[in-house]
């Protein structure tokens, strides 16, 4: 806070324009709180970190083929099972002579598709569903709202395993997966958001010049609710990789030879008490990016959501 | 207002009509929410499957046993007549048959789940007896190093996979430093040695006195219930945290301090004595989550329970087994859930 009481006269004028308390315009208003917001979360030095790491990791996912030292996918028997620091392969080799460097590189990749995928489709259906039955209310609330609680109700990762037993293996069906049991807590949060916007006087408002339900919703709702959204999706986030390389460790998610973070662990588990750095490292991956995750959304919920201090 | 005015049978019938009327509807919500269940499995394993028969006879199958196994599933029938067959028969207890095994899947439930039950409430004894310590103590010294280790511990259990840790500490216990017992219940020596009464082998083996096997069970059951005990810590432990700092912002702690009570007990007596319910809850919440969350933890540690009943069945496409763990399971949940809820409107009058 004490950024803000600086005197003015010290500043760049950039600063003190992103700084004001009586901005010009409604961009204005809106890029200076973006940048006080940026502003404490900088202050975080947790949330910082988790930030770090996550902008890293998409620029190895994105960079992959130049920063992997080798192919992730061609096998070399002759030097199979490689400790740590073997020349050539910083992080040794794998059962069939793969360098597992270049694998976790790789990997990177398919962590990032499945987040993003449930990233996109498990909060947007919630959003759907909450705020249809925040809006419209009665019986199709109830209904809704009944459903949103079996889903609740269910056991995520074993509701998963029969999902994905039902639609087969592979990676796409992860995330389906996934996604069907992720979306019940969002449409709960954005509900309640709902209750408590439908009735202010804005949509009144909006509503006398004619507005319907569906652009109500979507113009005027939805863009309330997305703070909120981001807070919990980035939370869960650590879950939902947790949960997916659970599901490639089982077998049922990314199949041989992707080097899926999970799928690796599971193939190096048989050398676990000889070669323990098979299966060891992805589990270190998978570690490091959920708790970035996790540092990220805890910082994430201090500057959007402060009413809760998470302490 | 009316009620308190006139003291003796008003007051004292009110709060039972609404009890019952709570009762009533939580029934009705249990109802709905196990049907719904019951739903999602049906759509699950007859609809989802292109073909639900395929799924359950296998691909190599006879035509006889086909047209079979299409009957008996009643799938000439209308989709909504189906789906009263299946809540038929599991009210019957008929889960179908196992594809691996032949034997009805309910029966295999039975055998594998109080192995499950055993890991699952071992795991959350570990949990309780040092997260809500933790959480008391990190509450009470906000800030210091205890605040900080416990948040620690709390956040690498939230991101650390679960499988993996099993893995490691398998490595480091048994093959390093050979502490523990290695994977599966007891070692191979003493399997069906003490006659099976609970299913639990550390109840089964006290039951007959015999310690060695005991001891032997508790070498193996060790390493896999801390570990579930590690992460329903770290969901307990932060829970009872922020509890207690609710409790001790509070005006009557400092009443009970001026009133010279000594920090024991404004701690234990005051403080932990309001979150007592609120605690039970998280408890039962967790318990249900580890009974879930052992799913992969089995796995690791060859342990026979539920989860890898389930995770071998879906590998060898045994749909029957999978619904059949899934309903049960999911049944489970449900009942855990709906019990922390009752208990939290029984003793906390603030709930109503």
């Amino acid at each position: 806070m004490s950024l803000l009481n600086t005197p003015q006269g010290n500043q760049p004028r950039w600063r003190s324009w992103l700084l004001t308390d009586t901005p010009t315009s409604r961009n204005h208003a809106r890029v200076a709180s973006l940048y006080q917001g940026w502003l404490s979360f900088r202050g975080n030095s947790m949330a910082m970190f988790g930030l770090i790491i996550l902008v890293l990791l998409v620029l190895i996912a994105i960079f992959a083929p130049l920063i992997a030292p080798h192919d992730p996918f061609v096998q070399d028997l002759a030097n199979r099972l490689k400790p740590l620091a073997t020349d050539g392969h910083m992080l040794g080799t794998d059962s069939l002579g793969r360098d597992i460097l270049s694998r976790l590189i790789y990997g990177a990749r398919i962590t990032l598709y499945i987040v993003i995928l449930v990233a996109l489709i498990a909060p947007v259906a919630g959003l759907f569903v909450g705020t249809v039955a925040g809006y419209v209310g009665g019986w199709v609330d109830t209904i809704l709202m009944r459903i949103t609680d079996i889903f609740l109700a269910f056991p995520r990762l074993v509701l998963a395993l029969a999902f994905v037993a039902a639609l087969g293996a592979g990676i796409e069906n992860a995330v389906i997966a996934i996604s069907l049991t992720a979306w019940p807590p969002y449409a709960r949060i954005a509900r309640a958001e709902t209750l408590t916007i439908r009735n202010s006087d804005y949509i009144s408002a909006v509503k006398l010049q004619g507005a319907g339900p569906f652009r109500i919703i979507t113009r005027h709702i939805w863009p309330l609710c997305i703070s909120s959204l981001i807070v919990r999706v980035t939370l869960d986030m650590a879950g939902i990789i947790l949960a997916a390389a659970g599901l490639g460790f089982l077998g049922l998610g990314a199949q041989p030879p992707s080097p899926e973070w999970g799928a690796m662990i599971s193939e190096g588990r048989k050398f676990i008490l000889d070669y323990w750095w098979v299966a060891t490292l992805p589990g270190l991956a998978i570690f490091l990016v959920s708790l970035a995750f996790n540092l990220l959304g805890d910082g994430l919920r201090d500057v959007l959501d402060p009413k809760d201090d998470g302490s | 207002m009316t009620i308190q005015a006139e003291p003796g049978k008003g007051r004292r019938k009110s709060p039972l009509t609404s009890i019952a009327i709570s009762t009533f509807k939580t029934t009705g919500t249990i109802l709905v929410t196990m049907l719904g269940l019951l739903f999602v499995t049906f759509i699950i394993g007859r609809v989802m499957p292109i073909d639900p028969v395929i799924s359950i006879v296998g691909e190599r199958a006879s035509k006889e046993t086909y047209e079979a196994a299409y009957q008996a599933m009643g799938l000439d029938k209308p989709i909504i007549i189906q789906f009263f067959y299946y809540i038929w028969d599991i009210l019957h207890g008929d889960f179908g048959q196992s594809l691996l095994n032949a034997r009805p899947v309910a029966e295999d439930i039975r055998r594998v789940f109080p192995a499950t039950l055993e890991l699952a409430t071992l795991g959350t004894f570990i949990g309780v007896l040092i997260g809500v310590p933790l959480g008391v103590l990190a509450a009470v010294r906000r800030g210091s190093w205890i605040d900080q280790i416990a948040r620690f511990v709390a956040l690498i259990g939230y991101s650390m996979p679960i499988f993996w840790l099993g893995l490691v500490g398998l490595l480091i216990f048994y093959g390093i430093l050979g502490w523990v017992g290695g994977p599966g219940r007891v070692g191979i020596f003493y399997v069906d040695v003490v006659p099976s009464v609970t299913g639990m082998i550390l109840v089964d083996s006290l039951l007959d006195g015999n310690w060695t096997v005991f001891k032997d069970a508790m070498s193996h059951i060790i390493l896999p219930a801390s570990l579930l005990g590690y992460y329903s810590l770290a969901y307990i432990s932060r829970m009872t945290r922020s509890f207690m700092l609710e409790q001790m912002n509070a005006e009557y702690i400092t009443t009970a301090r001026v009133k010279g009570l000594s920090e024991w007990t404004v701690i234990w007596r005051h403080a932990f004595g309001n979150i007592k319910v609120q605690l039970i809850t998280v408890i039962a919440l967790s318990y249900a989550g580890l009974l879930e969350g052992s799913v992969l933890t089995e796995i690791i540690f060859a342990w026979p329970g539920i989860g890898s009943y389930i995770t071998t069945a879906l590998l060898s496409a045994d749909m029957n087994a999978v619904l059949g763990g899934t309903v049960v399971v999911g049944l489970v949940f449900v009942c855990l859930n709906v019990f922390s809820d009752l208990l939290y409107k029984f003793f906390d009058p603030r709930a109503k």
